[in-house]
Order: C-alpha cells, then structure tokens, then sequence
C-alpha cells in the first residue's frame, strides 16, 4: 500500500469517525449542565459513609476498588513487560557519561531531589483528605529520585534505580494491595470490602481501608516509575543492543 | 459553544489517528497514540464538568456544595497511569524493533519482513 492510499483510506475513515462523534456529541447534555445521578450521590455520601474529604481518593481506593487493584497489576504487567524487553545482554554497571552538570546546577539539584521526594510523599500521605493520592504522589517520589541522575551522575542514582532492589518494593506495594483486599475476604467480607472503622473527618485516620491502599498504590507507583525511568538510562548509557 | 469541548476532544482523538497512520518514526508513532489517548481525558473530564462546580474535595468546603463530577476524574486517573505504562512499553519494543531492523520507519520494517 502506497503512502498516498493509505492517507486516503484514513481520512475516508476519519470522516466518518467524526460523523460519529458529531451524532453521539449532540446526544450529551450540554457542557455543564450535566449531573450524573452516580456523581452526586457520592458528592453526598462519601464523606458521611467514609470521612474521606478527597472523593475521588474514596472512589479510587474504595467504590471501585476493584477496578484500581486491576490497574496496579495493568501497570505491574507493563513495567515487567518493559524490563524483560530491555535486559541487558550481560549484567554490568555501565560507565558514568552525561556528567555535565555544572556545580551550580548540582548544588540546587540535589536540594530539588529532596523537596520533589518530599513533596510526594507528602502528596501520597494526605491523598484521601485533600487532592492527591497513592498514583500522584508515587509519580512525585520517582521524578524527585531521578532528577538526581539529571543534576548529579549515574553511579549516584544506581543505589536508588537499581531494579534488583526495587523489584521487591513494585512487587510488595501491588501485592499489598491485593492483601489488604484479602484480609476483608478472610473477615467474611467482600473482596476489598472497607473493614476498619471510618476515624475523624479530615485526619490521617480516616477512611478505613483507605489510607493502607493508598500507601500500598503510592509505593507501586514510584518503584514503576524508578524502574521504568533507571532501564531508560541504563539503555540510553549501555545500548544492549548495538550488535543487532 | 456548549459542545466545544466535546468537538475539542473528538478533534484531538482525530489528529493523534492522523499522526497514527502518517507517521515516519515508531517513537513519533507512540507519542500520536498518546495524543490520541489524551483526547479521553478531555472527553471523560468535560462529562463531568458541572457549571459553578468545585473540586469534589470537602476538607474546608460545606458538604452539599455543588461539584464536579468525582466518577470521571478517577476514571481519567486510571487512564493516565495505563497510557504512561503502556507507553513505556511501546518505546522499550520500538528499541527492541531498532535492534533487530536498524531503522524506526515502520514503512521500511514491513518491506523488511515481508
């Protein structure tokens, strides 16, 4: 197929796709004016039922739990999907390159992985109270952690980004998940069925089952993204693959 | 202009598909898709959107104030993770596709294999 036939075939079948999109649009409410049953009914009871303030942290880590505990193992899959694609050939610590951060830069950068680090555990901790969560501040923790390969040099982040150590950590935040999940069942519960009593509005004991998957998700997250980014770089320094 | 936003995300669905099926480059390809992907964000977020609304977070707020949809934002939150993840996934196969092929034009990889 040539590339001219190709784009015409495309554009044939994006007009009809936006057709499609123009019918279904014009079936929506109008932009705003829409309330979905659902949504308000949660607005109303969430904080009542779980003195959870943050309601999509209730939605997420407890009305569709279940749907969360597939996505942590849809991000597990990926990120072993992704170390199994960039295995190195042999295993070695590959040479530092890409040291050119001025002194300046490092001095303010390494300050920066604390605070980026800080920041997202401090996203993760009260995620369920005000807006954050388990997923936002895992993403935190890891880009904190690895601007210290940007402002410093590899053999500083690798006692960080070594996936020996972090598979352990991914492995426990989504198995953790799951766990917690479990004990609801072994109590004669549903399946991630929220056990433990509601605590105080608006505190750190709130939500029951809560705060334990959001730490369980916040720990998955930042030790995928680690993962993720440290076999990216180890790929950029040490192409495996340079012989084909 | 009610439906700008709904035409705004069929658009950007659309030209991520555009950028899908003309793409030269596999990593240029991953990030069409992306955009592609975005556009459900745009589309689940403008659902929810309730005029007048708040963040559906009651620490300091009444409960009962009017907010927006929660429902689509954690709808969209599962979406970002598994786009990003899946992502990754595809850039770590284009490495693997340049290993084997020497090359990242998914027209010359085709003519490659046959």
């Amino acid at each position: 197929m040539t590339r001219r036939t190709r784009i015409v075939i495309f554009l044939t079948a994006a007009l009809g796709l936006a057709a499609l999109f123009g019918w279904a649009f014009a079936g929506l409410p109008a932009f705003g004016n829409g309330s979905h049953v659902y949504a308000f009914l949660l607005n109303h009871v969430a904080v009542p039922e779980r003195h959870t303030t943050n309601v999509v942290a209730a939605i997420v880590f407890d009305y569709r739990g279940f749907d969360t505990l597939g996505e942590e193992f849809i991000l597990f899959t990926a990120v072993a999907g992704v170390v199994l694609l960039l295995r190195p050939v042999e295993r070695e610590d590959p040479e530092d390159r890409g040291t050119t951060a001025s002194d300046a830069l490092r001095f303010v950068g390494v300050g920066m992985v604390g605070a980026g680090v800080l920041v997202g555990l401090w996203l993760i901790a009260f995620g369920y109270i005000t807006p954050g969560g388990g997923f936002q501040g895992g993403v935190a923790v890891a880009a904190g952690a690895v601007l210290l390969y940007f402002v410093s040099n590899y053999s500083a982040f690798y006692p960080l980004g070594h996936v020996d150590g972090l598979d352990p950590v991914e492995a426990l935040g989504a198995g953790g998940y799951a766990v917690i999940g479990a004990v609801a069942l072994v109590s004669g519960l549903p399946f991630l069925a929220n056990l433990l009593g509601p605590g105080s509005v608006g505190t750190l004991v709130s939500g029951g089952s809560i705060p334990f998957l959001n730490w369980a998700s916040g720990i998955e997250v930042a030790a995928a993204n680690l993962i993720l980014f440290s076999e990216f770089i180890r790929e950029y320094l040490h192409p495996a693959r340079q012989d084909g | 202009m009610s439906y700008l936003p709904f035409a705004v995300a069929g658009w950007v669905c659309l030209i991520g598909l555009y950028g899908v099926a003309t793409s030269r480059n596999l990593i240029h390809l991953a990030l069409c898709l992306t955009v592609t992907q975005s556009s459900t964000y745009v589309l689940l977020l403008s659902v929810g959107y309730v005029r007048g609304g708040t963040a559906p977070i009651f620490k300091g707020v009444k409960l009962g104030t009017r907010a927006v949809d929660p429902v689509v934002q954690s709808l969209s939150l599962t979406d970002i993770v598994v786009s990003v993840t899946v992502l990754a996934l595809i850039l770590a196969l284009g490495l693997d596709v340049f290993g084997a092929a020497k090359t990242v034009d998914p027209d010359e990889i085709a003519e490659l294999q046959g």
